[in-house]
């Protein structure tokens, strides 16, 4: 054999290939949204009912009239907030599944500290200090499950869910007890706000100014996420932690803070739903927001700009439930089975990805 | 299994090309392994070894090319197919399960193995079977308490016992001490001639090639540029075909020092390993300005548990760590401050974040200061990349792109981004662990190189490495550690080989 030593031409890499991640990370929800949709017709039809008809009602249901958008809207802001608090500690490697504790808990704050507030103080004064509250609440819910995680080694997903249940026992235990207003005989609730204290709607729209501070901190989080120090050292800590330790930076501090700050998210669903749809804490708080928002962050991929679109999604299931179940007699818990459908395509489609050859050069490990 | 002789078979490779997106990784590689025979496959790291073997062992499907065995061809669609075709692959890094008995590991490797295992029988079978091998392992112990030369012989004998008779073996020398790689390519060697069995083995030793093989296929970026009988093969030709006109870099001359300040001293250092177990014990050691000070010793005494104290990765249960004086933990400002680095083993398990891009990777030590921060929180990924170009250029790091993720780069240049990043900067204090732990000839020579150019500049170096060679070439000094202890410390002159070797087995 005799020696070569020409070098190998490389070929012009394709537009596709190229392109290959950012479209992969569209085609394979979508798919999978798909899918589910499809496995969800059949689940229809073994009832005797019509996927189209099912299909029609929750386009219409959802997105098919400007009424049908607001209550979309209404829903899409808390579920923003959720899913951040899923999707920031993902960045970090940390799979934090009771946003909905930190949720409640911080609803149940923005009441408490209003309550002495009411008819002493003006809106501008109590309206942040509840925002705050809320916030503070739900960063040092989520914070704590972080500090456990960080000090002790407890599973964070373990510890966040069952933090939920604690901050549905404490709303109950305040509510139906020390703090329950006599206002509301039939719903044991706290007393409520007041106008002054309720946040308005958007001008031109009957939806309320969360969807706005959800859009804003969703992008807030992208940026934090890739375009500050912070953000860069939560990405070295969640892909590689020996890396991170190596390069001396404060993993557990920075474990604790991607926490409070998800908490804090979450914190803010519970002031807007207080503040904005209820007008005061009670056991609605408990509407599974949080819940829908780990769908949410998981259908975006954790990432924070993807949120808010995907949010819209399933706000718009969420608000079709109601019109699907007066005329197709179906219960509202059906659409919780084509969102249960479509969370278990979107954990099997994790798997797809990279091995589609046709968006993703074949990578060399 | 009992049949002797004419096992082995010939494999052939006709063509193979391989391309991954705009990278052409193997192309028109045709290889004729002559059964019963060892055959090295030498090459660089990048230059596609593993991706032919893998193109063979069916986990690629090759882009062009075909197989040929004993003659005729045959497609090898999936490891499946491989393996009903008698082709075998041990891989550099081990694949048994460690809480598993050597026995169980093998028996449950089987294909065929059954739902319902009836252990007395299956165990006696592996009895027979054992006893007509050359070698032995003991099958009642748990893998994890099994040397890495007695797992490295499970994992052949593993092959046999599922009848493979054309094994690849990828660097299987590179996880054993110089006595037991010398014995298992012996042990190799023979049932080669015997014919009981025909080896692949990819190496980048030329020591092995001359020693062992047969025949050598040398590959150079994806094509085969050269071979032949080893008899008549030289290492120079070899060398050159390898390396090809890269050049290598010269080693630095040793700048001679005497009486320097001590720079890095630890003191009484204790920590505990992941089960809570003592794992160092009382570690005394002071390393001066321009000094290298080697750490030889079994792996598995303590060593990387030293190092990861000194890097931040474990905690210190008692004892002090002084840089210059002062009292040093291994946390970020402090690291920067007392310019300590670090050049660790498998980088892409202890230095870098696989999935960030090579020019993150190369901000790791620098994102959060000027000019990459601006006010110490925003980032400028311009400036990131624009650095990141030119320590890629500077260090000859091969990389399409800075905006590349740093897992897609072979071993040897993952090393030389890290490497870039640790050593751009003053060093005064430098950690470093089985840094050419399985790389190539250039890379090696190039790590080696800066190692002693830090030195001569004045930078205090603690060398962590299982490989005595490269501990007696860089090293001013030596220390030893057995069972968590130093069990020697000696300039090198005073000590030598045998004193070294007592040391590691315990002795004081």
């Amino acid at each position: 054999m005799s020696a070569v030593t020409a070098d190998p031409v490389s070929p012009e890499p394709s537009r596709l290939a190229a392109l290959g991640p950012a479209v992969e990370a569209v085609i394979v929800p979508i798919g999978a949204v798909a899918a589910a949709a499809a496995l969800f017709s059949l689940f229809l039809l073994v009832l005797g009912k019509s996927p189209l008809t099912f299909f029609e009602l929750l386009w219409r249901g959802g997105f098919g009239t400007a009424f049908s958008w607001q209550n979309t809207l209404i829903r899409t802001a808390p579920l923003i907030f959720t899913a951040l608090c899923v999707a920031l500690p993902a960045r970090l490697g940390l799979m934090i599944i009771g946003g909905e504790g930190a949720l409640v808990i911080g609803g149940f704050a923005a009441a408490v500290v209003a309550l002495p507030m009411i008819g002493v103080m003006p809106g501008w004064v109590a309206m942040p200090v509840m925002f705050a509250a809320a916030a503070l609440a739900g960063a040092l819910w989520i914070g704590f499950v972080g500090y456990l995680r960080h000090v002790r080694a407890v599973n964070e997903t373990i510890a966040s869910l069952l933090m939920f249940y604690i901050a549905v026992a404490v709303l109950n235990f305040f509510v139906e007890g020390p703090l329950r207003s006599p206002t509301d005989p039939n719903k044991p609730s706290t007393a409520p706000i007041g106008a002054d204290f309720k946040v308005g709607s958007i001008p031109g729209l009957d939806v309320h100014w969360g969807l706005v501070v959800g859009v804003v901190l969703a992008i807030a989080a992208h940026v934090l996420m890739t375009r500050t120090t912070f953000g860069f050292a939560a990405r070295v800590t969640g892909g590689n932690v020996r890396a991170a330790r190596a390069q001396g930076l404060p993993v557990g501090k920075l474990m604790i803070a991607t926490c409070a700050l998800a908490g804090a998210c979450a914190g803010i669903a519970g002031y807007f739903e207080v503040a904005a749809v209820s007008g005061k804490a009670n056991a609605s708080l408990i509407a599974g927001y949080g819940f829908t928002g780990i769908l949410v962050s998981f259908l975006a991929r954790h990432n924070p700009i993807a949120i808010p679109p995907v949010a819209v999604l399933f706000g718009g299931l969420a608000a079709a439930g109601g019109l699907i179940q007066r005329r197709m007699g179906l219960p509202d818990a059906s659409v919780q089975v084509l969102q249960g459908l479509i969370f278990l395509f979107i954990l099997v489609s994790e798997t797809v990805y990279g091995r589609l050859s046709l968006f993703s050069p074949e990578t060399r490990r | 299994m009992s049949e002797e002789g004419g096992r082995a078979i010939g494999v052939e490779t006709i063509g193979m090309t391989k391309i991954f997106g705009s990278l052409v990784a193997l192309e028109d590689v045709s290889i004729r392994v002559r059964p019963g025979t060892l055959h090295a496959l030498l090459g660089e790291n990048g230059a596609g070894k593993s991706t032919l073997v893998k193109c063979m062992m069916g986990f690629y499907q090759p882009t062009r090319g075909q197989m040929s065995i004993e003659g005729h061809e045959v497609a090898i669609r999936n490891p499946r197919d491989a393996s009903e075709a008698r082709l075998g692959m041990v891989y550099q890094h081990f694949t048994l399960v460690p809480s598993l008995t050597a026995a169980e590991n093998l028996i449950v490797s089987r294909p065929d193995c059954p739902e319902i295992i009836d252990w007395k029988r299956e165990i006696a079978a592996l009895d027979a079977f054992m006893a007509t091998m050359p070698f032995r392992v003991r099958l009642d112990t748990p893998v994890s308490n099994l040397s890495a030369g007695e797992k490295q012989k499970l994992e052949i004998l593993k092959q046999l016992y599922l009848d493979r008779r054309f094994v690849v073996l990828d660097e299987p020398t590179s996880v054993l001490t110089p006595d037991e790689a010398d014995e298992m390519l012996g042990l190799l060697k023979g049932m080669t001639t015997r014919g009981e069995l025909t080896i692949l083995m990819i190496t980048h030793k030329f020591r092995e090639v001359t020693a062992y093989a047969d025949e050598v296929s040398i590959l150079r970026r994806g094509r085969c540029v050269g071979g032949g009988l080893v008899g008549e093969i030289g290492t120079q030709e070899m060398a050159r075909l390898m390396i090809g006109d890269a050049e290598i870099r010269e080693r630095a001359a040793r700048v001679e020092r005497t009486a320097t300040p001590v720079v890095l001293d630890l003191a009484a250092l204790h920590a505990s390993d992941d089960d809570g177990l003592p794992a160092i014990t009382s570690i005394d050691l002071k390393v001066h300005e321009g000094e290298i000070v080697g750490i030889a010793g079994v792996s598995g005494n303590g060593q990387s548990e030293l190092v990861e104290v000194l890097s931040g990765q474990r905690d210190l249960d008692d004892g002090r760590i002084l840089v210059h004086g002062h009292g040093f933990e291994p946390v970020r400002d402090q690291m920067a401050r007392l310019k300590v680095f670090s050049l660790q083993e498998e980088p892409l398990r202890n230095s870098a974040v696989p999935r960030m891009t090579v020019a993150e990777n190369i901000a790791l030590r620098t994102f959060d200061e000027a000019p990459i921060a601006s006010l110490g929180w925003w980032l400028k990924p311009g400036t990131m990349k624009a650095r990141a170009r030119d320590l890629i250029a500077r260090y000859r790091v091969k990389t399409p792109s800075t905006d590349t993720p740093i897992e897609n780069l072979s071993g040897g240049n993952v090393q030389r981004a890290v490497l870039a990043r640790e050593l751009s900067g003053d060093v005064d204090v430098l950690i470093v662990a089985n840094p050419c732990f399985g790389l190539d000839f250039a890379s090696v020579a190039e790590i080696r190189t800066q190692i002693l150019e830090q030195r001569n500049r004045g930078a205090a170096v603690l060398l962590v490495s299982e490989d005595l060679d490269e501990i007696l070439e860089l090293s001013d000094r030596v220390a030893v550690m057995s069972g968590g202890r130093i069990t020697l410390d000696a300039p090198i002159g005073a000590t030598d080989r045998s004193a070294i070797g007592h040391a590691m087995a315990g002795g004081h």
